[in-house]
């Protein structure tokens, strides 16, 4: 049939949320692939420009549904470094619980639409069915399934009592059973295998050179993981170790997940045995000092990194967010070549998309040469020459 | 060899059983009281100090002059629920409910005074 | 022909009776909707959900032949419309030569297994021409995964369902039916048969898990992406019916289809009988395939070519030498 291009995306079943890759098929195999990104882009970054830091509280979390805590964790303690205040110990035992209950819902999640991607229908209802346990867990603690707010600048807003802790220790029972059955049907059945097995390969120099982050690395041996490597919040206290698996493919990324499921669960039971007494929030200033503030947390996904520039008001002067995604994308495309068009749709899952916290666009017309490189300022007059153009104001 | 299909002895079990889906309105599950759904306002209880309306992060509180009090409306079609208003306010004027069944049908219907 | 004694008019009517409603196409038309309902439910009550309610097949049918008809610009316009009709009309005229309510069909001779087996494997060439004449890259991608699927279950199908035959010694189905009461050993037999016959019907029906054609996250529907409304509909009742026809033909060969029980002398209550053994052993048959689709993934085209090449065909071929050598030694 000759040479093909298959655009899968922006719309498509397979896909969660929109992007394009444009492959080119030679008969079955993907010969080469151009990723195109720019889909769902919010602008959070800008607008958090023109809000308090109360009020980005509650923005940050929504720049994703799924792995908003990280987001939210990363934007307080940019915020209290600046700051210099030390938060309490509760609070961040509190903060370590809620960020380990949400790689659970993410990861159980992740196992749903892993299992719908190769059409195993019952698996994705199953963990989903399970989820639902985490889910009414975090809504009885926070008030809310998705975008908790419990974070305020200098602790959380909301305590964990003795009726809520024990609940949490019969759910991660519920749970670990659960998760004991999949690590024994999900990664031993045949046709998962099939599928799954030396599928997307992703050698580990491959991983090191295209700079894979999250479990997409783990599971090509690459031990890295911002919790252990630079500890926040309560991760120095809490034992736990690091899941790496070196088989480089789909199934090492699935089984790196489920055990890290197990990891999980270990940190909350240990977060609810050792729930030290205290105060939850210490009293932060509204105005926040000049100064720069770098921070990164491990997302479900892998690393998410924010960097914040405050001027002494109240409202920040610049916030950059990086998401897992985006370091994972080029990994991605270089899994991609190579492999056949219906292991497309399961490698793009591998590697856990969030195109909702990772979207940006960058569309420069004028008279600028290709390839120029258009430093902060320059960009920001542009913006700001476009923005009046149609009438608006700053 | 490994034979597929292991989840089959779970699979069977289930097919005689109550499913899980919960035939909402039908029959409903109850929210837990820490949720966070629509707001109660106490107009003897506020200061008109507008805390409120300069920390709500979408610009649904905002203070109008009513019978000659300042004092905040908050419209629901902006609310998003994370109760910054009820933890700024200095004299607990505001307190969240857990009622959550608040679809309506044009904007504007949804005000809570 | 049918009851082969009484009055003319009532035999032309009895067999007007039989062609249009029972077990006819109106049978057929509503046994297909009812298999798809209980697949549906019973998929839905294995993941702990709900399932739809008992119309909803029919709702479904209803719904799409009252939405617009859309023929792309591209597509051949001619073999867009006729691919769906030829497909459907294969699987009427199958069902019609399959022992439903008697050990014969409408017209029984010997060979009618070979003309099923003919007629079950037009759809599939429908699909595969709907899907290329669509004028879209991605039903051309799905017609062609149908033709290489097409190479792989159609040989230990056939191979499985002969076996039977070569037991008893004929092609007419309404011997292999007598056989199989007369002797109930020969299931013993030809388990294996059963069961392969089994794994290259839902490849054949393109069920879970070789699904392929039709993998939604993948191609978007496969073959029929281009299709909607009137065509989109009769494609979806050819693909129930053909359940319904490839299943019966199962019950038929290995379970031995209708007997009835007790010749009763109006000869409609003897074929309401013989109905009702049918659908039991059709219904049995659909049970497993619908356990096989909800317990695995879907297999690639490779995988599947490959599983049938190394596996399939090898234990059909084992399971025609049993046979030989059973009828041999046996002398039955």
């Amino acid at each position: 049939m000759g040479r093909v291009k298959l655009p899968i995306g922006p719309q498509h079943p397979a896909l969660k949320e929109p992007e394009n890759f444009t492959i080119t098929l030679d008969g079955e195999r993907v010969v080469d692939v151009d990723i195109r990104i720019g889909y769902t882009h919010r602008g959070i970054e800008k607008l958090m420009e023109s809000r308090t830091y109360t009020q980005n509280l509650y923005l940050v979390e929504r720049i994703c549904g799924i792995c908003s805590y990280a987001h939210v964790e990363n934007f307080t303690q940019n915020v209290e470094e600046i700051l210099g205040i030390q938060i309490p110990k509760r609070a961040e035992y509190i903060r370590t619980l809620f960020l380990e209950l949400e790689r659970l819902h993410s990861h159980f999640l992740w196992l749903g639409v892993a299992g719908h991607e190769i059409g195993f229908d019952t698996l994705f209802m199953y963990t989903w069915q399970d989820r639902e346990v985490v889910q009414d867990l975090l809504e009885m603690i926070s008030g809310n399934r998705v975008n908790y707010a419990m974070n305020a600048i200098g602790g959380v807003r909301r305590d964990v009592c003795v009726e809520h802790q024990k609940k949490v220790l019969q759910g991660m029972d519920y749970l670990e059973k659960r998760a004991g059955y999949y690590k024994e049907v999900a990664i031993n059945e045949k046709t998962i295998l099939a599928r799954a097995e030396n599928v997307g390969i992703l050698k580990t120099k491959d991983a090191l050179k295209y700079t894979a982050v999250g479990p997409t690395a783990r599971a090509s041996g690459i031990t890295v993981d911002i919790r252990k490597d630079d500890p926040y919040a309560s991760y120095l206290d809490t034992p736990f170790d690091v899941i790496t698996t070196n088989t480089n493919d789909v199934l090492g990324r699935v089984v790196v997940r489920v055990l890290e499921i197990f990891e999980s669960i270990k940190i909350i039971r240990y977060l609810m045995a050792h729930l030290p007494a205290g105060e939850i929030v210490t009293k932060a200033p509204r105005k926040v000092p000049e100064g720069e503030s770098i921070s990164h947390t491990e997302a479900p996904r892998g690393e998410d990194f924010h960097y914040l520039r405050s001027n002494g008001t109240e409202k920040p002067e610049r916030y950059k967010v990086r998401t897992p995604t985006l370091a994972n994308l080029p990994a991605l495309a270089e899994m991609l070549k190579g492999t056949y068009l219906a292991d497309v749709p399961i490698i793009v899952a591998a590697i856990d998309p969030c195109m909702g916290c990772m979207d940006r666009v960058l569309v420069l017309k004028g008279n600028e040469k290709p390839g120029e490189l258009v430093d902060g300022e320059r960009l920001r007059r542009y913006s700001i020459k476009w923005y009046a153009e149609r009438g608006w104001k700053a | 060899m490994k034979v597929p299909g292991k989840m089959l002895p779970k699979i069977i079990g289930f097919i005689v059983r109550k499913p899980v889906t919960v035939l909402y309105p039908k029959e409903r599950l109850t929210p837990p009281e820490t949720l966070r759904g629509k707001m109660k306002f106490h107009l003897d209880r506020c200061i008109s100090c507008g805390l409120c309306a300069r920390d709500c992060p979408s610009g649904a509180c905002t203070m109008h002059e009513i019978d000659g009090k300042k004092r905040p409306v908050f419209d629901l079609d902006y609310c998003t629920f994370c109760a910054q208003c009820a933890e700024s306010c200095p004299k607990d004027a505001i307190e969240m409910t857990s009622e959550f069944e608040l679809a309506h049908y044009k904007k504007g219907e949804a005000i809570v005074k | 022909m049918v009851c082969g004694k009484g009055v003319e008019g009532i035999d032309i009517l009895l067999t007007l009776l039989y062609l249009f409603i029972f077990p006819g196409f109106l049978f057929l038309f509503a046994f297909s909707l009812f298999t798809e309902y209980l697949d549906r439910k019973i998929y839905a009550r294995m993941q702990r959900r709900v399932g739809p309610p008992f119309l909803q097949p029919f709702a479904d049918l209803v719904k799409l032949a009252a939405k617009e008809d859309v023929v792309p610009e591209k597509a051949e316009h001619f073999m867009f419309t006729a691919a769906p009709i030829i497909g459907l009309a294969a699987i009427f005229a199958a069902y019609l030569y399959l022992p439903i309510v008697s050990s014969t069909g409408l017209h029984s001779f010997n060979g009618d297994l070979v003309v099923v087996l003919y007629l079950l494997t037009i759809p599939t060439l429908a699909m595969f021409l709907g899907g290329w004449y669509s004028g879209n890259v991605f039903g051309q991608k799905g017609g062609m995964r149908v033709a290489s699927l097409l190479f792989s279950y159609e040989i230990p199908f056939f191979l499985a369902l002969l076996t039977p035959a070569l037991i008893e010694g004929s092609w007419k189905m309404a011997d292999i039916v007598h056989f199989e009461i007369s002797h109930p050993l020969e299931f013993i037999v030809s388990l294996l048969g059963f069961v392969i016959a089994l794994i290259a019907l839902q490849g054949k029906l393109e069920r879970l898990p070789f699904d392929i054609p039709e993998a939604e996250t993948e191609i978007v529907a496969g073959p029929l992406v281009e299709y909607s409304g009137r065509r989109l509909a009769l494609f979806r009742l050819a693909r129930d019916a053909e359940m319904v026809v490839g299943a019966g033909l199962l019950a038929v060969i290995f379970l031995a289809g209708p007997e009835p029980i007790v010749q009763l002398e109006p000869v409609y209550l003897s074929w309401i009988v013989g109905a009702l053994v049918f659908l039991v052993k059709t219904l049995f048959v659909i049970f497993l395939l619908i356990l096989m689709k909800s317990a695995v993934a879907r297999i690639r085209t490779d995988q599947m070519i490959s599983f049938a090449y190394k596996w399939l065909i090898p234990l059909a071929l084992v399971q025609i030498f049993i046979a030989i050598m059973v009828r041999f030694l046996g002398g039955i």
